[in-house]
């Protein structure tokens, strides 16, 4: 079962590494991982994706909340939640190719936002199905680069995680 | 009042004074000379000198587990801090409170592989509850104020503290001023147990038919024996203590069932595996106490009471948890408890109470640890281990400290030594370290030097830390140190004969051991050698009489080779699968040494 983690983390040198290394150390995995500081630049905030049943999400977020820099934990997939990915993605575009390319981004709401003579840079958002979707239309061959942010989520509606 | 200006390294032993600290277990290096001159200034604390860092934490860990107290290390970088790192771990894994102090090459150079340079944080960081890096002299205050904090406070463990050596530049200065109190918004161990949960766990508990309580280091550590024994006593159920948790309830008494799990007693095992309610007290369901998880105890009810959240439903599924402190929950039980049968005497059933005692008896009288057969006579009259271990609680009439490393030695310790009272048994258990018996006697008896200091040991853990001799020469610790001696890594060399037909291979040492009695006697300290149990008790009565009070004293006890200990849990069974006697060359033991 995927489950997508919210965590409030001190924004300090080496907390970070405590939350990774504990995956690490136990055998969980981190599918994908996100953070940056919040409107608080005390705190940081981590969104990260992993897998496990009921009982391994629950040893996870125990464990988690046993490191002394993690301020807060939440299963974000316990409720509604909205979750959004970027991606920047460098594609070929040459020839004919470059109307292709340029329709099947306008088609998945993305933007064009640096241009060679035989590249575009796209930069697109969604949820990460939404941006698998546009890699696969774009056929493997045009694709030159892929950069994503890894998921960053929030609880819907009046649901708020703060201290 | 003024504040004092002080300088790094001297805000950090003020701090280590503001604190209480008695004893400082180190050993000197560049990083830390500042730190050292610091020490030499003042007279408050005292710096015990080891010979290895690693017996430095063992020395800390050791003093912990006796008062409840944390336990201090000061070592230098690069190789001083990763030798602490065994010692560290071994805290770690039994939830004991030691700060240690690692010196670091200063913040400008941390990165460029500096002379004597590791990332102590990043080597250290998976067996620390918490540690910091000091960026700057004038965080040192705060941080030591957290650091002991966070050792002591919750589930304790070890914190480390690395620390640059230009934050304790002698020539520069700082207002110094000690915390009073620590704001972690982040931290808050829970202090009380839900009262919901503590209702429903007397209900469970009075419900009960055939109910054990199984008690763990959580019980020492928390302080809660008392408590503990009150509640059982009231209910007059049957108790085990896990290795970490002997002295959690009286060793001798009646109600006591012997330590459980892969060395546990037959009754002990027996009554886990056939109850209907076991009360887990600060115990974690370790792979060694619970043999085939999924074969644990059927039919039990089980309720699990701990200050860990993540200890809880961890390996087996709690039916009622119960966070809290373990002395507090237990009191609080008991009261609902005491109430309740107030009401209604007939609350607790009785009859099927008594029931079960019988069939606990009978497992007892069947193969308990008394019966007949593990009396036998060594070969031609030769020592056995526990023969050794019982004269050993004789002679101290079951009062000493007992420490012990890691072997079969020490499940003999375990099993053969009652200790009535808690913080008295003092072991590796959840690291299994070598090494750990001889420095932790050292850490105790600094503790409490009129006290008597057992280390029941083998002769290939005591090797491992040997060089300790030294230190209680310069320190004249009067500790006893009784080595089993069976010229083998005997524990190894039973799994050899279980389960790899007799193969021993490098479980014994060829003849190269050292005379331990000239060893011994070379470091000034007094030895004895025992080949014979017609000998025994009146060595024993000897080395721990009036003559040798003051004397480290070495027993070197030649035991026999062949002694397995049992009972032992069978791989991959209930916890009801155990092989009570010798057999050699079977398969179907456990295969994780
Ligand atoms: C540092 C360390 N290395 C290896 C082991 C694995 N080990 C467990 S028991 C044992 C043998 C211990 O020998 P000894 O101290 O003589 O005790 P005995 O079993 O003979 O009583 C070994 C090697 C360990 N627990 N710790
Ligand atoms: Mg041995």
């Amino acid at each position: 079962m995927r489950r997508l983690l919210a965590i409030l983390l001190e924004n300090e040198a080496g907390a970070l590494s405590r939350v990774i290394g504990l995956f690490a150390q136990r055998n969980y995995n981190i599918e994908t991982l996100n953070v940056a500081p919040t409107e608080d630049e005390t705190l940081s905030r981590v969104t990260l994706s992993t897998t496990g049943d009921e009982n391994r999400i629950e040893q996870i977020t125990k464990h988690l909340n046993r490191l002394i820099e993690v301020v807060k934990v939440v299963d974000l997939t316990d409720g509604d939640h909205l979750e959004r990915e970027l991606m920047l993605i460098k594609v070929r575009a040459v020839g004919a190719l470059r109307e292709e390319v340029k329709r099947c981004c306008d088609i998945f709401r993305g933007q064009v936002i640096d241009v060679t003579n035989d590249a575009y840079t796209i930069q697109l958002t969604g949820t990460s199905e939404k941006l698998d979707a546009f890699i696969r239309a774009l056929g493997e061959t045009a694709v030159l680069e892929v950069v994503r942010s890894g998921v960053s989520g929030i609880g819907r509606a009046d649901k708020i995680l703060s201290l | 009042m003024m504040t004092e200006r002080l300088s790094g390294g001297e805000m950090l032993i003020r701090a280590l004074q503001d604190e209480g600290v008695e004893y400082v277990f180190g050993y000197p290096g560049g990083a830390v000379l500042h730190i050292y001159d610091a020490i030499f200034k003042q007279q408050r604390i005292e710096h015990i000198l080891v010979r290895h860092e690693q017996a430095a934490t063992h020395m800390a860990d050791g003093y912990a587990r006796s008062t409840g107290k944390p336990g201090v290390v000061l070592v230098t970088s690069g190789p001083g801090a990763t030798n602490a790192v065994t010692g560290i771990a071994t805290a770690y894994m039994d939830s004991t409170p030691i700060v240690v102090i690692s010196g670091q090459v200063a913040n400008d150079f941390i990165g460029s592989d500096a002379f004597q340079e590791t990332d102590m944080v990043g080597v250290s960081r998976p067996v620390v509850k918490h540690s910091y890096l000091v960026r700057s002299a004038a965080e040192i205050p705060r941080i030591v104020k957290e650091a002991f904090y966070i050792a002591c406070s919750g589930r304790p463990g070890p914190v480390v503290i690395d620390v640059p050596k230009d934050t304790t530049d002698p020539s520069v200065f700082f207002d110094y001023e000690y915390p009073k109190s620590v704001s972690l918004r982040s931290y808050s161990p829970s202090t009380r147990g839900h009262s919901g949960q503590i209702r429903k766990a007397a209900n469970a508990l009075l419900a009960a038919k055939r109910p054990v309580i199984y008690t763990g280091g959580g019980v020492i550590q928390g302080d809660a024996a008392a408590e503990l024994t009150k509640l059982a006593r009231r209910l007059e159920f049957p108790v085990t203590n896990t290795l970490m948790g002997l002295g959690g309830f009286p060793g001798d008494a009646e109600q006591f069932l012997g330590m459980l799990g892969m060395h546990g007693t037959f009754e002990a095992n027996m009554a886990m595996h056939h109850a209907d309610l076991i009360f887990a007290v600060g115990a974690r369901f370790d792979d060694r106490v619970t043999n085939n998880p999924a074969k644990f105890a059927p039919d039990a009810t089980i309720v699990h009471l701990d200050i860990d959240p993540a200890s809880i439903s961890k390996i087996i599924n709690a039916d009622i948890p119960i966070v809290g402190p373990a002395g507090r929950v237990l009191a609080e039980i008991d009261r609902v408890i005491e109430a309740k049968l107030g009401e209604d005497p007939e609350a607790l059933d009785k009859r099927a109470l008594g029931d079960w005692w019988r069939r606990i008896h009978g497992w007892r009288k069947q193969h308990g640890l008394d019966h007949d057969q593990r009396h036998r006579q060594g070969l031609n009259g030769s020592l056995l281990p526990q023969q050794v271990v019982q004269s050993v609680y004789r002679a101290t009439k079951g009062q000493a400290f007992v420490t012990s490393d890691v072997g079969q030695h020490q499940m003999f310790a375990a099993q053969y030594y009652k200790f009535d009272s808690p913080r008295r048994w003092i072991n590796s258990g959840g690291l299994g370290t070598m090494g750990f018996g001889l420095p932790a006697a050292m850490g105790v008896q600094f503790a409490h030097p009129g006290a008597v200091v057992a280390c029941i040991t083998g002769e290939g853990s005591f090797m491992m830390n040997m060089q300790e001799l030294s230190t209680c020469m310069q320190y004249a610790l009067p500790i006893k140190v009784i080595n089993l001696n069976n010229q083998a890594l005997g524990m190894v060399k039973q799994w050899q004969d279980m389960q790899y037909g007799g193969r021993h291979s490098h479980s014994t040492y060829r003849d190269a051991l050292p005379d331990f009695t000239a060893l011994t006697e070379s470091f000034g300290h007094v030895a004895y050698r025992i080949d014979h149990l017609d000998e025994l008790d009146d060595a024993m009565a000897d080395v721990f009489g009036a003559k040798h009070r003051d004397d480290l004293v070495f027993v070197d006890a030649h035991i026999d080779p062949e002694e397995h200990v049992y009972p032992m849990a069978i791989k991959g069974g209930a916890m009801n699968d155990m092989v009570l006697e010798r057999v050699d060359g079977r398969d179907d033991i456990r295969d994780d040494l």
